[in-house]
């Protein structure tokens, strides 16, 4: 990624999650703007901050004397962080942003969030936002992620079919080299398995032949692709495409596709907790990020993803428009969150990838 | 308010309606929002009760056993259905046997008095909003599961409130635009209802001044009432002025000789040298003062009948009262020392509708009619016969000759009398009279002996009973 000359004054990574053994703390933080600002308004989100702190950069610049705390989390951590501090009524974020979408319209349902509406957040579609609690700000999919080197051209997956078929044989090379989340561990593999298996009868096949081939089902994005790249698997099956591009662009080992019988596009969700203690300041984060220059800086940041943008443009070899699906944020995605149809899909999962968790 | 309305109502026929159209549209659209929201609300709650049955049902029936153990996957589709009011947060409580929760808002309780249903709605709250709330009932009798699980499903009433309003706001859109319609109408109907009047305005505005005659009725039938009395006034207004100009120029007309033969007199006076000639001009002069100051005298009781007949009040008069008040009123003892005048009247009252005043004037000259120029004895009386009453005056004599009687007769044949009568004005005054009544003079010789003159009035049989 280019650097920039930045207000950056802090950058502290830690990792407290091994020593605390709690899910809930942050990954990493990092101040944006200057040392003397007069305000500071605290951000929490999935988002990796090397990929997200640009755009966040580009609104401090714009905002003499306001500092943003970006903390990063895990989506799971920071759902019940959220949640807690909701019901508990203690001052935490001001804005939050997951890519855990089913845990914030859960949020939203629970009366988390406060209602905002301007111009530009009447201009954002109606799947991507509900009762003006939650906006959905970005637009990356989920695609399938190969080692250019080690899989043959013409063996290349273009569809699940593709892979199911790779999958397969008895002796298939594929077998336990195809990577794909941990969906107990990551809210986000989670909610792609949970919208595969509502978008399709193909997933149940799928997730079958995954278990037969041995694939293994393994933590984070980042972890995944240079899994891929350095050969470890061949295949990752649902990676977000905005951090397998952002890999590709500094190693071409990895290749990129959009299943063409579907891909699913996932827009993380933004809320402003109503306990917030900026909430005007957080709005006009929301504002910035819905005006042309906040669009620009999301897709400098490839989190709306120009994949997408070549599937809308009708190239060539490009993904036809139809077989995109918005994960729309309705209260219908509060079902991924349900304890027992939770329990009932994990209890099929684990089944299907027993004893490979925790690798 | 009532003030303003009786401030506002006389000043115009279109403020009036306007006025009675905004009240009545004031009133019927606070109705008309009442009724409508109450609908809504109705409408509403009917229509989003049935979703959220929907998808209980839909849960309720996903609900499967395994392994001794209650277990789900929530049906999309009934969050589907629950995001048809896509704006409302969903709250879901699944119960088991033991009324623990199985999946869902611990935070949703059932009804105090109600923690037992199992099934039906009922209204509470979700994370302190109002919330509305299905329950539906499963019955399990597994092996290893039995008893009831219990699916609640609800929702805020964001939906259900904006449907209401949305009902409620279509509504009143129509009664404006109906309202609108009405105003409409109204203007239209009093233009058109105002039409006749400004065409009789604008009739009689642009009519000769001197023009009497009745107006156009082909009016709307309620204006025809105006109209007609409009017309009736004129037409008296017409028969006065008539008279008054005949009045004017009989008058005229009847005094020019008398005075021109008194100027003639007084010239012979004037000339005349012989003292006893000079006595029998005077002497003449005299008679013709006389002559002329009766004649004033009739001419006044003339206008006055006149008069009378157009602007007083009808009554009931006995017309033998007028009989009798002419024979007691005795002048014609004086004047006429040598005649017989007898009262001839009998017991039955005669009875019509004039005035009394008129009747003696007119009986006066008739009588002095018969004392001057007819034979004693004279009678005067009242008689009601053949559903004809008549006052009358009767002397022995012929009457006048057959000619002059029927000069007389074409001459009170007509409506008004001529101008032409040379002689006294007593005729014309009686005619006046009985015209002015209803009534008509009558000039007959009963016998060869007898002369009656005489007004005679109709007489309706319910007037004679």
């Amino acid at each position: 990624m280019k650097t920039r000359p930045v207000f950056r004054t802090l950058l502290s990574a830690m990792l407290l999650s091994v020593l605390s053994g709690s899910i809930q703390a942050q990954e990493m933080v990092e101040i944006f703007g200057p040392e003397n600002a007069t305000q500071t308004i605290l951000l929490r989100s999935t988002t990796d901050i090397s990929v997200f702190g640009p755009v966040v950069e580009d609104f401090v610049e714009t905002r003499p004397g306001l500092a943003v705390r970006y903390e990063q989390w895990g989506s799971n951590g920071l759902y019940h962080l959220t949640k807690q501090e909701c019901h508990e009524g203690t001052p935490g974020a001001d804005l939050v942003i997951s890519s855990g979408v089913h845990q914030m319209v859960q949020l939203v349902n629970e009366a988390c969030a406060w209602r905002y509406v301007s111009r530009l957040t009447e201009q954002v579609p109606d799947a991507l936002r509900w009762r003006d609690e939650l906006w959905g700000i970005t637009r990356e999919p989920a695609v399938m992620v190969y080692n250019r080197d080690l899989v043959p051209v013409d063996e290349v997956p273009k569809t699940r079919f593709d892979l199911l078929d790779l999958l397969r044989p008895a002796d298939t090379p594929y077998e336990g080299r195809v990577a794909t989340y941990d969906i107990e561990v990551s809210g986000l593999g989670y909610l792609f398995a949970f919208a595969d298996s509502q978008e399709a009868s193909t997933f149940g096949a799928l997730q079958e032949s995954l278990g037969r081939g041995n694939a293994v089902s393994t933590c984070c994005s980042a972890d995944i692709i240079r899994g891929v790249a350095e050969g470890t698997y061949l295949i990752a099956y649902n990676v977000l495409g905005s951090y397998a591009q952002g890999y590709q662009q500094e190693d071409d080992r990895v290749g990129i596709i959009l299943p063409s019988d579907y891909t699913l596009v996932l827009s993380r969700a933004l809320l402003i907790p109503k306990q917030a203690e900026h909430k005007d300041r957080a709005a006009e984060f929301l504002d910035f990020l819905l005006s042309p220059q906040g669009t620009l800086a999301l897709k400098d940041a490839l989190l709306i993803s120009p994949l997408l943008e070549a599937a809308e443009e009708n190239r060539r070899d490009a993904l036809s428009p139809t077989a995109m699906r918005p994960i729309g944020l309705s209260p219908a995605l509060m079902v991924a969150l349900d304890t027992l149809t939770r329990e009932t899909f994990l209890r099929r999962w684990r089944a299907t990838f027993p004893g490979q968790r925790g690798d | 308010m009532s003030e303003f309305i009786h401030r506002m109502a006389p000043s115009s026929l279109t403020a009036r309606v306007a006025l009675g159209i905004t009240l009545l549209l004031m009133i019927g659209g606070v109705f008309v929002a009442i009724a409508a929201f109450a609908y809504g609300r109705e409408a509403a709650r009917t229509a989003y009760d049935r979703l959220l049955l929907g998808a209980a049902n839909d849960i309720a029936s996903a609900l499967t056993v395994q392994d001794g153990k209650p277990t789900i996957e929530l049906p999309v589709s009934a969050f589907e259905l629950l995001a048809l009011a896509p704006d409302d947060r969903i709250g879901y409580r699944i119960i088991g046997t033991e009324g623990q929760t199985l999946s869902g808002y611990d935070e949703i309780s059932l009804p105090v008095n109600r923690q037992e249903i199992s099934e039906g709605f009922f209204d509470g709250a979700f994370f302190h909003e109002p919330a509305r709330y299905v329950v539906v009932s499963r019955r399990f009798a597994e092996r290893t599961l039995n008893g009831t699980i219990r699916v609640v499903v609800g929702q805020t009433l964001n939906a259900r409130d904006a449907m209401a309003y949305d009902i409620t706001r279509k509504a009143l859109y129509v009664l404006a635009a109906s309202g609108f319609a009405m105003a409409l109408l109204a203007a239209l109907v009093v233009r058109s209802v105002l039409r006749p009047l400004e065409d009789i305005a604008g009739g009689l505005s642009a009519r000769d001044p001197h023009d009497l005659t009745p107006l156009d009725t082909e009016v709307p039938r309620e204006t025809e009432v105006m109209i007609s009395a409009l017309n009736g006034f004129m037409a008296r207004l017409d028969r006065q002025m008539n008279s008054m100009r005949h009045l004017i120029s009989d008058t005229a007309h009847q005094l020019r000789t008398p005075v021109a033969a008194l100027r003639a007199q007084a010239d012979l006076f004037t000339d005349e040298t012989d003292a006893s000639r000079k006595e029998r001009i005077v002497e003449r002069l005299q008679t013709r003062t006389a002559s002329l100051g009766r004649l004033l005298d009739q001419m006044l009781s003339q206008a006055l009948v006149i008069h009378r007949g157009d602007s007083v009040r009808r009554e009931c008069v006995d017309l033998r009262d007028i009989a009798l008040d002419v024979f007691e009123d005795g002048a014609h003892k004086v004047l006429f020392p040598e005649m017989d005048v007898i009262l001839d009247i009998g017991e039955t009252p005669v009875e019509v509708m004039a005035d009394a005043p008129s009747l003696k004037e007119a009986l006066k000259n008739l009588l002095n009619n018969a004392l001057s120029y007819g034979r004693s004895p004279v009678r005067i009386g009242a008689t009601l016969e053949n559903w004809t009453a008549s006052i009358w005056v009767e002397d022995a004599g012929p009457g006048p000759a057959d000619t002059v009687l029927a000069e007389l007769g074409d001459r009170f044949s007509q409506t008004t009398p001529s101008r032409k009568s040379g002689a006294g004005l007593g005729l014309a005054i009686a005619h006046s009279v009985a015209v002015s009544f209803g009534g008509r003079l009558s000039l007959e010789r009963t016998s060869m002996e007898t002369f009656r003159a005489g007004l005679v009035f109709a007489v309706t049989p319910e007037r004679a009973s």
